[in-house]
C-alpha cells in the first residue's frame, strides 16, 4: 500500500447558517480545501461524503451526486460516494479516501462531509439523531441519544470513574478552545458552573454537556505521500485510519463505562503507526456529549481509568498546559456538530495543527495528532492518527 | 409513523419479553436473535424463542426532559437500562415510580403499557416499561 498525505484543507463556520444551503456549505468547504492543496481541481479522480441523514434533515437523497454536480466534478464524471455510519460518518469517509489513494486505485481524493440540520425543528432533529441509537429497542422504547449518554455518566459516577463535576468539565475544555477558534459556533469560554446550572437535558446531562445542532461542512485533499511535494510543501502524513464496530445498542453491552470500540480502533491505530498513546500531542475527540470525552481519553489510552476527568477539570487538556491538548478546535461542543462534517473537520484542525497554522490555538511542537469521530454509543469508531513530516 | 405489519412482527418481544437462548452456549438475548453472535455456524438452528425474566434490578437510569413527540406529554419521564433476572440488559421506561426516589440496584418488573400513538386514528403502539417491583 502506498502512504497517503493530507494536501489541504478547509470548512465553513459552524452555526445555525440559514442564509446557507446544503450545496453551498458543501462547495465553499470543497473551495477552500482546493485552494489550501493549490489545485484547480481537475487533478482529483474520487470523492467521498460523509453525510448522516440529508434524506431526513433536508429531504435530499443522493447527495453524492449533488456535491459532484456542484463542485464540478461532475464535468469530469469521476466517481462520488456518500459514506453513513451516524455520528461517525465523517471519520468514515475520511478513512475511505485514505484507502483508496493508499490502494492506488486513485490519485487525488477529495474527502468531504457535510450536515444542514437547522432547515427542521429541533424535535424534529433530536428524533432523526436519536435513530442512530437501535431505533427499534432503544429510540422505540422512548429513549433518547442524550438519555443514553446520561445513563453511560451516571454508571461512571456510580462506580467512581469520575465525577459530575469532572464529566461537566469536558464542556469547559471545549468552550475555552472555542474562543480561539474563528470558525466555531461558540467563541466564548464558559465557567463549570454555566454547564451544572444548565437546563435539564436527561438527568444528569444538561443543555451545555450536550453538543448544539449545527450547519455546516468540511473537506480534505489527499494524495500519496510521495506525491504530496508536487501540489504543496504545507502538508502532513496519515500514519493511520483505523475503525472498529461494537453492537448498535447500548443494552447489548456488559460493561457502558467504556467503548471498547474505541479501544479496538485504537490499539489498531497506534499498531499501524508504531507509536503509543503517549506519542500523542493533541487530539480532536468526539464530545457529543460531555461524558464521552470521558470515554475517550480513557479508551483511546490518553488518561487511565479514573484519570480522565481528572485532566479535563485540571485545565491540563487546554493548549500549552499538558502533555496533550484535547479538542482545540472547540471540539462538537464549541466548535459545532454538523454531523458528517464532524470527523472530517477534525482531520483539517490536526492537520492545521501538524504544519503549524492553528494561530492562537496552535499546540507547540506536535509531531502526532489523533482524530476519533463516534457513530451512536461507540457502535462505530474510527481512530486517526496524522503526522508531521 | 410506522406501519401495522412492523408493529405486529414485533409484538412477542414487545408484549411479553420474547427473546432468544443460544442452544449451543446458553446465552440468552434480548431483542430475538437468529444467529448467536458467539457461536456463529456452530450455533445455527440451535437458537430458539425464549422469554426473558419480567422482573430484574436497575443498572442505570436518566429523567429526560427533552423528549420526541409522541412522549411530550409524559415530560419529565424515566428510561432505565434494567439487568433481568437472567441476566440479560433491557432498555425501557420506569412507570408508577416518584423520579426522586429512582436509584440503581432498585427492583423492577416488566409491565406492560401503551408506547405511542401513531396520531389520533393510527397504529398504537403498546409494549412493556418496568415499575417497582411490590
Amino acid at each position: 500500500m502506498r502512504e497517503v498525505a493530507v494536501i489541504g484543507v478547509g470548512a465553513t463556520k459552524f452555526g445555525e447558517l440559514w442564509e446557507k444551503s446544503f450545496r453551498s456549505l458543501g462547495l465553499e468547504a470543497g473551495m477552500k480545501a482546493m485552494e489550501d492543496a493549490n489545485l484547480s481541481g481537475s487533478e482529483v479522480d474520487g470523492l467521498f461524503i460523509g453525510n448522516m441523514s440529508a434524506g431526513r434533515f433536508i429531504n435530499q437523497q443522493h447527495i453524492d451526486a449533488l456535491i459532484a454536480d456542484y463542485s464540478g466534478m461532475a464535468t469530469n464524471h469521476i466517481p462520488a460516494t456518500r459514506v453513513e455510519a451516524g455520528g461517525a460518518s465523517g471519520g468514515v469517509a475520511f478513512r475511505q479516501g485514505v484507502m483508496a489513494v493508499a490502494s492506488g486505485m486513485h490519485d487525488v481524493v477529495l474527502v468531504g462531509g457535510a450536515e444542514k440540520m437547522t432547515d427542521l425543528d429541533d424535535t424534529s432533529i433530536n428524533h432523526i439523531m436519536d435513530s442512530t441509537a437501535d431505533a427499534e429497542w432503544e429510540a422505540g422504547m422512548g429513549l433518547t441519544l442524550a438519555s443514553l449518554h446520561a445513563m453511560i455518566a451516571r454508571r461512571l459516577i456510580h462506580e467512581g470513574v469520575a465525577t459530575r463535576e469532572e464529566i461537566a468539565s469536558v464542556a469547559v475544555n471545549s468552550h475555552f478552545h472555542g474562543e480561539l477558534n474563528p470558525g466555531a459556533q461558540f467563541r466564548k469560554a464558559v465557567p463549570i458552573e454555566t454547564v451544572l446550572r444548565s437546563g435539564p437535558v436527561a438527568d444528569p446531562l444538561g443543555v451545555f454537556d450536550c453538543a448544539p445542532i449545527s450547519d455546516g461542512a468540511a473537506a480534505v485533499v489527499l494524495c500519496p505521500l510521495s506525491e504530496a511535494k508536487r501540489y504543496t510543501d504545507r502538508y502532513v502524513k496519515v500514519s493511520a485510519v483505523a475503525q472498529a464496530s461494537d453492537t448498535l445498542a447500548l443494552f447489548q453491552r456488559r460493561d457502558i463505562t467504556r467503548f471498547g470500540a474505541t479501544a479496538a480502533a485504537a490499539e489498531r491505530a497506534y499498531a499501524a503507526a508504531g507509536i503509543s498513546a503517549s506519542d500523542i500531542s493533541v487530539a480532536e475527540v468526539h464530545d457529543d456529549y460531555t461524558v464521552s470525552g470521558i470515554l475517550a481519553l480513557q479508551d483511546l489510552g490518553i488518561c487511565a481509568r479514573g484519570e480522565a476527568g481528572k485532566a479535563f477539570l485540571s485545565g491540563a487538556t487546554r493548549v500549552g498546559s499538558g502533555k496533550v491538548a484535547v479538542n482545540t478546535s472547540g471540539g462538537l461542543k464549541a466548535r459545532g456538530y454538523p454531523i458528517g462534517a464532524a470527523g472530517v473537520a477534525q482531520i483539517a484542525e490536526i492537520t492545521e495543527q501538524l504544519r503549524g497554522t492553528a494561530d492562537k490555538r496552535q499546540v507547540k511542537d506536535a509531531r502526532y495528532g489523533l482524530a476519533q469521530s463516534v457513530g451512536g454509543t461507540g457502535s462505530a469508531v474510527t481512530v486517526s492518527i496524522l503526522e508531521a513530516v | 409513523m410506522s406501519s401495522v405489519a412492523r408493529e405486529w412482527r414485533e409484538i412477542p418481544g414487545r408484549y411479553n419479553l420474547e427473546g432468544s437462548k443460544c442452544g449451543c452456549c446458553g446465552q440468552v438475548y434480548f431483542p430475538r436473535r437468529d444467529f448467536c453472535p458467539k457461536c456463529r455456524r456452530d450455533g445455527i438452528g440451535k437458537v430458539s424463542p425464549y422469554k426473558i425474566d419480567r422482573s430484574g434490578e436497575i443498572f442505570s437510569f436518566s429523567i429526560v426532559y427533552e423528549s420526541p413527540e409522541c412522549n411530550s406529554f409524559l415530560k419529565p419521564y424515566a428510561v432505565a437500562l434494567v439487568k433481568t433476572g437472567d441476566g440479560a440488559l433491557v432498555a425501557g421506561q420506569l412507570v408508577d415510580v416518584d423520579l426522586e426516589k429512582i436509584s440503581i440496584g432498585m427492583p423492577v418488573r416488566a409491565v406492560l403499557r401503551k408506547l405511542d400513538a401513531d396520531g389520533a386514528s393510527g397504529v398504537i403502539h403498546y409494549g412493556f416499561k418496568f415499575a417497582p417491583a411490590l
